[in-house]
């Protein structure tokens, strides 16, 4: 695997992670059916760096992303998180902020979860989010339901950051906007990595947008990872034929 | 997720026709023009007149008086029901959905086994192990309702439960608990609702169908579906003495199920 940044600290350590899913029975004398979608994961991540984690759509991604946070239950291996409350930043932002609340309440329940802020305490650090993520404070009295994509996906990028979390996990958090939007969203997460000195696991399918933005690059096939090393060594010399394929299909090679 | 009734024609509607029997009924839990149990045998079977405008029934006892009771008796086992049905089901339903496992497959099946039975003779058994009477009719009806709620609410925790903004709420710290009650549950309503307004004419069409058997409420207690029982000798002879609780019925189904499709 990859020496890059090993004169840093380390921020999360997943080892030989295997995932597999029971697929739900129809009829009660059914056999669960196994399916294998994580089949020995293995890598580090430091303070401050982005990671791209590029792959083809099914072959595990998200299920890594939820593996990691805990959101899934796991087969066999090792996470370890060095740092508090990594939190994530969801692939359709349509289905990722609850319609029945307003953007306040969402921004403020992992404070009131987890923290002893009182009222003002919280609806002070969820106007400041969302001013940070370039959103007026009347917007928290808004629902979900009365906001644009972009506009969700950075409520979802306040929201992630409302704990403070040193990492965090962005599943193709772009995908599903439009094109003129995405940059602007890209632009967003990339400044307040800066800002805040996150870590993030940038999940993506697009080859270009992974350049420009990442440290580092994974690029995952059926459920492993096939290639890890910094965006630079990979791009430049692919050791496997797959990457060769994706970076010729994206147009780089 | 706002609920609220669209304003149309046909929720007016619904409302009107459920207000015609719905207030009346309310207003005869309290008061009614005459005592609907006082038997007088020179008004048997009376004719309507400004003193007893629908009439009076075989024992001489006013039938608008006697409506007015009817109605708020089935009202109220209609509500309770529901009301106990909803409770208990989304209970059953929401623990089962969210936490699936070995429990909600032996839940479920058990519900499976419930449901295939229609909800009336359902009753009827419970009926027939509490006996008669309206508080016990409305046990019955209520046992008889859960295993719908049930299944209802247990589908739409099922679903809720994998929405990302759920996930986000576990990231944020919520308990179980908390993750059911103020996450899921509030939008699990709509749904809800509606179940408990067709549960609502489920009720009422159950009640009057085991008072007409005769094994629901007893007299002297008024009801819908006992008045349309003990008129079926005097079909003939004085008609609106069926009629009329018939249509009480009807118009109180009726509207309420217009309500219930202009809900959002
Ligand atoms: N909860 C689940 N139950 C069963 N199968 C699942 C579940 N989640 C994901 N899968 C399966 O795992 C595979 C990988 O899915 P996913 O991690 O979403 O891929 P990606 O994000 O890379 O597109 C898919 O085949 C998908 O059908
Ligand atoms: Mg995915």
């Amino acid at each position: 695997m990859s020496d890059v940044c090993n004169n840093q600290t380390r921020i999360l350590e997943v080892k030989d992670l295997f995932v597999s899913f029971t697929e739900e029975k129809s009829s009660l004398f059914d056999k669960k059916k196994k399916i294998d979608v994580l089949n020995g994961i293995s890598f580090d991540m430091y303070e401050g760096e982005i990671v791209g984690l590029v792959g083809e759509s099914g072959c595990g991604k998200s299920t890594l992303a939820k593996s990691i946070l805990g959101l899934n239950k796991i087969t066999k291996g090792d996470i370890i998180h060095y740092s508090q409350y990594p939190q994530m930043i969801f692939q359709d932002p349509y289905n990722s902020l609850n319609p029945s609340k307003t953007i306040e309440f969402i921004l403020e329940e992992s404070l009131k979860n987890l923290t002893k802020l009182n009222v003002e305490e919280r609806r002070q650090k969820a106007k400041k989010r969302l001013e940070q993520v370039g959103l007026d404070d009347h917007y928290l009295i808004h629902k979900p339901g009365e906001l644009s994509g972009g506009q969700r996906q950075r409520v979802c990028i306040a929201n992630a950051l409302m704990l403070d979390p040193k990492l965090l996990i962005a599943d193709e958090p772009v995908s599903a906007l439009d094109v003129t939007i995405q940059a602007q969203i890209i632009k967003l997460l990339a400044g307040l990595q800066k800002e805040l000195g996150l870590s993030i696991l940038f999940i993506s399918h697009d080859l270009r947008v992974v350049y420009e933005l990442c440290d580092r690059v994974m690029i995952m096939k059926d459920g492993k990872i096939i290639e890890d090393g910094t965006v630079d060594e990979v791009y430049r010399n692919p050791q496997t034929d797959y990457t060769k394929q994706l970076l010729l299909s994206a147009g780089i090679m | 997720m706002n609920l609220r009734i669209k304003k149309n024609a046909n929720s007016i509607m619904g409302i009107v026709l459920t207000a015609i029997v719905v207030i009346p009924a309310i207003i005869g839990i309290f008061w009614t023009p005459y005592d609907p149990e006082t038997i007088n045998g020179s008004l048997k079977l009376a004719g309507a007149s400004w003193a007893h405008p629908f009439g009076c029934d075989n024992f001489g006892r006013d039938i608008l008086s006697r409506i007015m009771l009817g109605s708020s008796t089935t009202f109220l086992i209609g509500m309770g029901t529901v009301i106990g049905g909803a409770v208990v089901g989304t209970l059953v339903g929401a623990l089962t959905g969210f936490y699936g496992g070995v429990i909600d497959e032996v839940l479920m099946r058990f519900n499976d086994v419930m449901l295939s039975f229609p909800s009336l003779l359902l009753a009827l058994t419970f009926v027939a192990i509490f006996g008669p009477g309206k508080y016990r009719v409305m046990w019955a009806l209520a046992i008889a309702f859960v295993p719908s709620f049930a299944r209802i609410i247990r589908a739409e925790f099922k679903r809720v439960k994998n929405m990302d903004y759920v996930k986000a709420a576990r990231l944020s710290g919520a308990s179980d608990f908390r993750i059911m009650y103020v996450h899921i549950l509030p939008n699990t309503v709509k749904v809800l609702i509606n179940a408990v307004l067709i549960g609502f004419n489920n009720a009422v069409l159950a009640e009057a169908g085991l008072s007409f058997l005769g094994i629901g409420v007893q007299p002297p207690d008024a009801s819908l579906g006992r008045m349309l029982s003990d008129s079926q000798t005097y079909l003939f002879t004085k008609p609106s003495y069926a009629i009329i609780p018939g249509m009480a019925i009807i118009v109180m189904v009726l509207g309420v199920s217009m309500i219930g499709k202009e809900v959002e």
